[in-house]
């Protein structure tokens, strides 16, 4: 089986992978011919006043995003790992926004949350009456509500496993001990979860790098560009402004981050990848 | 109990299979449609001319028309056509052009990205077959329409379709309601803004998340304070030409516009693509539009009575008082374009010629676009007005006409005038600049930098 996942990884990973960093020393509209141009995309997209911009705001709705939605999902998977009926019934709701597409949900977002026909300016109510999408710092706080609701289910449920995988001797050992709910919660269940709480932590962050659809359609970057991701500065410099090459200096430098912080998590998790439980 | 679980699993199936079937049929339309036996030699092969273009109805319709009309009475040499939605299109052909395999017939906008396509040498020159051998042809378009098919002094590509003028569009009932007449100047404008917002009625409709469409204000501002040069210098390459005084002025008013809260509350999350925009005027919470003639169709059919009532005005953008500008100017669309590729067999070349010549702006063709309520690029589109009976329409298209054929200057859209480099930055800029989050200072700064790439 390592053969023709090795094959698939190399032809539809490794050689793009190849082909943009090549691409990324050169010059293209992607029309004509392709001429060499040396480190010059490289020097003038890391002289760009755009770069730092969009890490910057890459970064925010990462760490923001993380930060609001393991918590939640946290606390949601411990709820759901019980196994009673209405929790079972419960997950199943919890678990629609993950069926939906990033682009169905950032159209009916759009919709909701437009300033004159929208949900707001419907039903009356002024405080939902804001522009949501068109002033910069309302902007990103919509989008990372808007991510955490679409991915808050997926990550309860990673939790939702992690905890039930616990074993119960340990919450029993706890009560006879005097321990209660809170206190098992902090000293049973987020330890025992910690290579959970990486993995997710990891899906999370390296996932936010590549965002790209949700805002593309929600904001399109704007207003102005308050919401311009890496990923989205991309795409607008090869697929609009024709400069394929400083867009795949872009493509490259999101290859890099994305490396470095899925490294930097691992380490985290301590060098070994043995399960904290079969020690336990 | 066991009935209604397994009647629930098949119903959950059969939603289950109608989504995944309506997705597969999604997937079938949004894809390139082809006539049979197109997917082979497509460009330079040699099996015959090939003709890729735009779906969305009127215009597909009328297109598709086109190529019937020739391909009945050219049995031998049948033009196969490939259709695409716009922004598929967009990618695509510049991609298949790139790489070799682009149709014979291009279609396209113009301007900025037919100069790509001439830089890179893959459009003929038609500049003598124009002027020798379809002198009438030539002669029967608006002249104002060859300006984006010309580079460098020379044709490479003909206009066809339609030709639409960015208009002032108002709600007359905003006007009776704030009891004022349309406005003369740009003075007005400005005195307008108040009145409107103590009537709770926003002064001017504007989808910006769309930045083309606060593009069009300053294509307007531009030409009426400092004239169409300020723009054509730029265009050229001038150094420094953002900081033209009379662009700066320019941008100086939009922003007191902006500031004076001219535009409707939320305009930067508006998009023009949902349409939005218009339903902000028919519906009577904005007083006035800027947008381009083609919008006039969905206010029609979407806006109830607003048109067939005769609520909707239309006027072209007012002078900006002591501006240079001349008042008949216009901007926006003046035409779509067909190019030939430099890549095609000569065989296929003399196919998609005869097509230009004979089916682009044929009688018929000329009628179809004027029944669907649009004004075709051709001189005798006039003639055919009087045959509609709409009184609303015949007033409209009318308007439209005398807008474009009167016009001493037909500017394109900036954005499809220049290079996709410059387009981008523009637009980009343009939106900082409506967020007020840089000065005309800044703007003419940034934009100065990408002149000429």
């Amino acid at each position: 089986m390592v053969l023709p996942a090795l094959l698939l990884f190399v032809l539809f990973g490794v050689i793009p992978l190849i082909g943009v960093l090549v691409l990324s020393f050169t010059q293209w509209d992607g029309l004509g011919a392709i001429h060499a141009a040396g480190l010059s995309n490289w020097k003038s997209v890391l002289s760009d006043s755009q770069l730092p911009h969009s890490i910057l705001v890459t970064f925010e709705i990462m760490i923001l995003s993380w930060a609001v939605q393991t918590p939640m999902s946290l606390l949601l998977g411990t709820f759901l790992a019980g196994r009673q009926r209405y929790r079972a019934f419960l997950a199943v709701l919890y678990f629609i926004p993950l069926l939906l597409s990033s682009t169905a949900i950032a159209i009916t977002y759009k919709a909701l949350l437009d300033p004159n026909f929208g949900l707001g300016a419907g039903l009356k109510i002024g405080f939902l009456t804001q522009d949501w999408l068109g002033r910069s710092d309302l902007a990103i706080g919509v989008l990372i509500f808007i991510v955490s609701w679409q991915f808050i289910p997926f990550h309860s449920l990673i939790y939702q496993g992690g905890v039930r995988a616990i074993p119960t001797t340990m919450y029993e050992a706890a009560s006879i001990d005097g321990a209660g709910r809170i206190r098992q919660f902090f000293s049973i269940t987020v330890p025992q979860l910690k290579y959970t709480i990486i993995t997710s932590s990891t899906l999370m962050v390296v996932g936010s790098l590549t965002f790209f659809d949700l805002i593309f359609v929600l904001t399109a970057g704007g207003p102005g560009d308050a919401t311009r991701v890496l990923a989205l500065d991309m795409y607008k410099r090869g697929f609009m402004s024709n400069q394929m090459g400083p867009a795949s200096v872009i493509a490259a430098l999101i290859v890099l981050l994305g490396l470095a912080l899925a490294l930097i998590l691992r380490r985290l998790g301590g060098s070994t990848t043995a399960s904290q439980q079969e020690g336990a | 109990m066991d009935p209604m679980t397994t009647s629930r699993r098949n119903f959950l199936g059969l939603v289950g299979g109608g989504a995944l079937a309506a997705g597969l049929a999604a997937c079938g339309s949004s894809g390139p449609k082809s006539t049979p036996g197109s997917t082979a030699g497509a460009g330079g092969a040699g099996s015959g001319a090939t003709y890729w273009f735009l779906t969305g109805q009127p215009q597909q319709g009328i297109r598709e028309a086109q190529v019937k009309r020739f391909n009945d009475a050219n049995p031998d040499t049948k033009l196969k056509t490939t259709e695409f939605q716009n922004d598929a299109f967009k990618q695509k052909i510049k991609t298949a052009i790139g790489a070799g395999q682009g149709p014979t017939l291009i279609w396209g906008w113009g301007g900025g990205g037919l100069k790509a396509y001439v830089e890179a040498n893959q459009v003929e020159d038609l500049t003598d077959w124009l002027t020798k051998e379809q002198a009438d042809l030539k002669n029967s378009i608006f002249p104002s329409a060859f300006t984006a098919a010309t580079v460098n002094g020379k044709i490479y590509a003909v206009p066809g379709e339609t030709v639409t003028p960015i208009v002032l569009f108002y709600d007359k009932r905003a006007f009776e309601k704030i009891g004022a007449e349309p406005p003369q100047s740009w003075g007005d404008i400005m005195d307008l803004v108040p009145k409107f917002n103590d009537k709770g009625i926003a002064p001017f409709s504007l989808g910006g998340q769309s930045r083309w469409t606060n593009m069009m204000w300053l294509e307007f501002l531009f030409d009426r304070i400092g004239g169409s040069e300020v723009f054509q210098n730029i265009f050229d390459g001038k150094k420094d030409g953002w900081s033209d005084p009379s662009a700066l002025k320019a941008l100086e008013e939009m922003q007191k516009l902006i500031k004076a809260n001219g535009f409707v509350k939320g305009f930067s999350s508006i998009t023009a693509d949902s349409n939005a925009d218009q339903a902000l005027l028919f519906t009577g919470k904005a007083a006035m539009m800027l947008h381009g003639a083609w919008t006039y169709g969905n206010m029609k059919s979407s806006g109830g009575d607003f048109v067939t009532g005769g609520h909707l005005g239309y006027m072209n953008f007012p002078p900006v008082d002591g501006g240079k500008g001349d008042p008949s100017d216009t901007v926006g669309n003046p035409g779509q374009y067909m190019s030939i590729s430099s890549k095609a067999t000569d065989a296929e070349k003399a196919t998609a010629k005869k097509f230009i010549a004979n089916n682009t702006l044929d009688d018929a063709t000329v009628e179809a676009w004027v029944k669907s309520g649009n004004i075709p690029v051709v001189k005798s589109a006039k003639d055919k007005l009087a045959s509609i009976t709409d009184k609303n329409d015949s007033a409209w298209l009318n308007f439209v006409y005398d807008t474009a054929a009167n016009a001493k200057n037909f500017a394109q859209s900036w954005d499809q005038a220049l290079s996709p480099t410059q387009a981008e930055t523009l637009l980009d800029n343009i939106a900082k600049l409506f967020q007020l989050s840089i000065s005309p200072q800044q703007f003419a700064t940034n934009m100065n930098a990408v002149i000429g790439q």
